[in-house]
């Protein structure tokens, strides 16, 4: 375990992708391999289930420090992380443990099996032979939140050049179902067939923002000098929903997420297509709720995820759908290396084949001829409950993760107004101790509604002036959130709006975001629920 | 009717209204007893000041020509019939608690404080007194340091490893005691101490006090890059981000300060390396000079004072928290400052508007 806390601890001290790049190497090659696929795991995402629930964790930690329940929650209001501050308001010593990581983690999966006393007496007697920052990464294994600074890519560079394997080979070797505990250091670094494991998916290809990191959209005009003729390019519409890979291979079904999470068994209406399908396809796409040939909007959808149990309700209101954009594996074969519009005729022949093309739908092309008729189409995306346009070149090949090039995403402007921050409360992570999290409210006559939240947008020079705003300007605190005098306005930006019976506003925003600060503005000429309700469209 | 207490808080400062005199007045007054000479404690402006005597030469550099009267530590001054005297803070070199009598009623103002020993000011002492007005910049349980021979081993090998990486070290501190406490724990084995002008004024001026300090050299246009690269370079947090510092690429950049316990504060700094080096007292540090002295009463000036009051409270002193005195309760990094650098500079000082004695203006109302 020192080993694993030196490399977070490394891996804080330095801002340079080389030099992390390099910490990961001293530490694949200094640990057994059994702690490599450990830290993989933990570094790709995959959290080890959690054994003892976060109350508990929490009340036995008031106790080893030994201060009152309410000075712990004040303390983590103050660092900002659970993990962290468990870890520095226990005494200060130094650590005398000499387990690795791989019996660290053993140790907290056999936990099921001990009664609560139990499982006190370990944790208490654990966090007494850890030192603090070792404490620190155990309470992250512990309380299963495990998020680093460092992307899954970085680390993946590091094993590759460790071992001479490419990293795109090894980051579809570490997709999927694996277990640290199954699958060995040894394995990974074999030659292997990727159809070994039936489920394993593909790493997705994710597109750029055309406008890169600027809020502002690209013109027609500026399109041209970036992307160069039109004929290269396919466009097709941007869908809201959730990015999936479906898999049929050895007559087995699997749905993937974005997010690596399998999740076949959330939309059994799917499964009929799916069986139908030929052994051998992968297909990538978009799921969508449909009703009537009509894609609805992403909350529709957004009200079965969270769902354990899928009501007869639930399938009958949001109803999901496939729209797919491309394949990735015909016959059994990858053929990732093919060209855009080779993998798009082989779609359109899957789906030609399939007996159910109401699930099974394609990402139908836009027909245009130039880019300023394709900016006039992107105008419509709203009415096609789309995002905007994807742009694909034409000769492109199916790469790993975000690249710049040959896929690209051009959004449509958010939707903004301008509203009155009303509630503040401290951020977490980097923003710890610093109020970031605003909630924003717009007038209903002479009252304020809020209507949104929003966490990101503003620069750090503008966060601590408005930081410093909210400590001199709080009229009450409600344990950790501080109502803020009304006065400082903000441009808030968004991609849709619905009506929420949920929320008090009666509407509901999606992805809300600080455009801008309006400093300009007095909190009188921020907008009203009227001016929200009329972008309803409704 | 009851007794009006000896020391009472005004929109101006800590005043003894039977002495006549202010303590760290944020605005001009005839008569101010100053706890140390960082900018927050030490404004320009009031007619006469009393001080510590390893405080002169560094008052004068910073307010100029000035009304000045220092002391040792212990020595009793009266002002209308008032007993002042001075008690080593341990905060920087000179700093001190100020000690008023009258009439057999003590109070002590801590001013900044820090219990540890740090081998260049003065060692914090513990008065007996009834009333104690208290600093609580790191009044949150999370705040423990580690006994400094433990930072300044990991700042030694941190430059030891740069000097064989062929990279620059850049140490930063403020420049009137975390730059002396660097400088005088630094093991000069490794190579030669270099100085901001920022910090070489203030050693200068200390050096003319009499104090001792280890051999340093100043920057100029002059200096040969080489050269400077191959040694440590002390520098103020105002010369963060600026061409002055990146012309010693490439460095490892290292920053000294309590609020680098924390890993988000520690990251927004995105300093290559953080090091926990306060000036101030820890959790336990405050809780134990506190009792120390025995007091009836405590108050809470800046830094966590609503939480750090309502355990003291709960753990059975009487705590109150004064609100409007150097900032408010979350922010003791935001107060006034000169180059950034007079206090243990806080995730967000860089930006931080002046408060001028404006905000502080409706201050006027007494705590007890």
């Amino acid at each position: 375990m020192r080993s694993f806390a030196n490399l977070f601890l490394s891996l804080d001290e330095t801002n340079k992708t080389n030099e992390k790049v390099k910490v990961l190497k001293d530490y694949f090659n200094s640990v057994p391999d059994t702690d490599k696929m450990h830290m993989l795991a933990l570094f790709a995402g995959r959290k080890p289930k959690r054994q003892i629930n976060s109350t508990l964790v929490r009340k036995w930690a008031i106790e080893a420090s030994n201060i009152p329940a309410w000075l712990f929650e004040e303390s983590y209001h103050v660092v900002g992380d659970l993990a962290e501050t468990m870890a520095l308001l226990m005494p200060l010593h130094s650590g005398n443990s000499s387990k690795t990581l791989t019996e660290w983690i053993a140790e907290i999966n056999n936990l099921s099996d001990k009664t609560e006393e139990g499982k006190k007496i370990w944790l208490l007697e654990s966090w007494a032979m850890l030192d603090s920052s070792e404490r620190f990464v155990f309470n992250k294994l512990l309380t299963g939140s495990f998020r680093v600074g460092v992307s899954q890519n970085l680390v993946i560079k590091a094993l590759s050049e460790i071992s001479g394997i490419e990293a795109a080979t090894l980051t579809h070797r570490i997709m999927g179902n694996w277990m640290p505990e199954t699958y060995s250091y040894a394995q990974l670094m074999q030659d292997q067939n990727p159809s070994d494991d039936v489920s394993r998916p593909y790493p997705f290809f994710l597109a750029y923002p055309i406008q890169e990191t600027s809020e502002k959209q690209k013109s027609a005009a500026e399109l041209k000098i970036a992307l160069g003729d039109e004929s290269g390019w396919q466009a097709e519409w941007k869908w809201d929903g959730i990015r999936a890979q479906l898999i049929k291979r050895g007559g087995k079904i699997f749905i993937w997420s974005r997010g690596e999470d399998l999740a076949t068994d959330k939309f059994p209406e799917l499964h009929p297509f799916l069986n139908a399908l030929p052994d051998g396809t992968v297909l990538d796409g978009e799921l969508l709720s449909f009703k009537n040939g009509l894609p609805l909007p992403f909350n529709v959808l957004q009200t079965r995820i969270g769902r354990k149990n899928l009501s007869k309700k639930i399938l009958e209101e949001s109803p999901v759908a496939v729209i797919a954009y491309d394949c990735l594996e015909c016959n059994g074969e990858d053929i990732r290396y093919k060209q855009q519009w080779e993998r798009r005729q082989i779609l359109e022949q899957l789906q030609a084949a399939t007996p159910y093309p109401e699930l099974f739908r394609l990402s139908a092309l836009i027909q245009f001829s130039n880019w300023e008729e394709l900016g006039r189409m992107r105008e419509r995306s709203r009415e096609m409950i789309a995002e905007g346009i994807m742009l694909k070149r034409k000769d492109a090949s199916y790469q790993v993760g975000r690249k710049r090039g040959d896929w690209w995403k051009w959004k449509i402007d958010p939707l903004s107004v301008d509203a009155v921050m009303i509630y503040a409360q401290k951020g977490h992570g980097r923003r710890a101790d610093l109020y970031t999290d605003y909630t924003f409210a717009v007038w209903d006559g002479d009252k304020l509604v809020p209507f949104a939240k929003a966490y990101s947008g503003l620069t750090d020079a503008e966060i601590n002036k408005v930081d410093y705003f909210i400590k001199r300007n709080t009229l009450e605190k409600f344990g950790p959130v501080r109502t803020v005098k009304p006065e400082l306005v903000f441009e808030i930006g968004f991609e849709g709006i619905n009506r929420s019976a949920r929320h008090k506003s009666g509407i509901a925003l999606r992805f809300p975001r600080i455009l801008r600060w309006r400093q300009d503005k007095p909190k009188e000429e921020a907008d009203t629920l009227d001016s929200l309700r009329a972008l309803l469209g409704e | 009717m009851a007794k009006k207490p000896l020391l009472e808080f005004t929109g101006k400062g800590i005043y003894c209204a039977q002495g006549k005199f202010y303590i760290d007045p944020w605005k001009p007054v005839d008569d101010a007893v100053i706890t140390h000479a960082h900018a927050d404690h030490a404004y320009p402006g009031n007619k006469h000041y009393l001080a510590h005597q390893h405080s002169k030469e560094v008052l004068f550099y910073r307010l100029g020509d000035i009304s000045l009267q220092t002391v040792p530590y212990g020595e009793t001054v009266m002002k209308n019939g008032v007993q002042i005297s001075l008690h080593p803070a341990g905060h920087v070199i000179g700093s001190a608690q100020v000690r008023v009598e009258y009439q057999g009623e003590i109070w002590v103002v801590s001013g900044d404080y820090k219990v540890e020993n740090d081998g260049v000011s003065a060692p914090f002492e513990p008065v007996r007194c009834h009333h104690f007005i208290s600093e609580c910049t790191f009044g949150m349980p999370v705040y423990q340091w580690k006994p400094q021979a433990a930072i300044f081993n990991e700042i030694n090998a941190w430059w030891r490893h740069n000097a064989q990486q062929g990279l620059a070290t850049v140490l930063v501190g403020y420049s009137l005691g975390k730059a002396q406490r660097i400088l005088q724990n630094l093991d000069l084995s490794i190579g030669k101490v270099y100085t901001h002008g920022v910090i070489e004024n203030t050693n200068e001026a200390l050096r003319r006090n009499g104090i001792i300090l280890n051999d340093t050299e100043r920057i100029t246009p002059e200096s040969v890059k080489e050269e400077v690269r191959s040694g440590l370079i002390l520098a103020p947090p105002s010369s963060v981000g600026t061409s002055w510092m990146r012309k010693f690429q490439p460095y490892s950049f290292g920053y000294c300060s309590g609020w680098m316990a924390i890993r988000g504060a520690k990251r927004r700094r995105a300093a290559d390396r953080g090091f926990v080096l306060s000036d101030h007292a820890d959790w336990d540090g405050l809780i134990s000079a506190i009792d120390a002295t025995g007091c009836e009463s405590v108050y809470l000036t800046h830094g966590y004072t609503a939480t750090f009051a309502r355990y003291l409270n709960e753990i059975g002193f009487d705590a109150h928290e004064v609100h409007t005195l150097y900032g408010d309760d979350e922010a003791p990094f935001e107060a006034p400052q000169e180059e950034n650098e007079s206090d243990d500079t806080g995730p967000v000082k860089k930006v931080s508007p002046p408060i001028g004695g404006g905000d502080l203006g409706g201050a006027g109302e007494e705590v007890s």
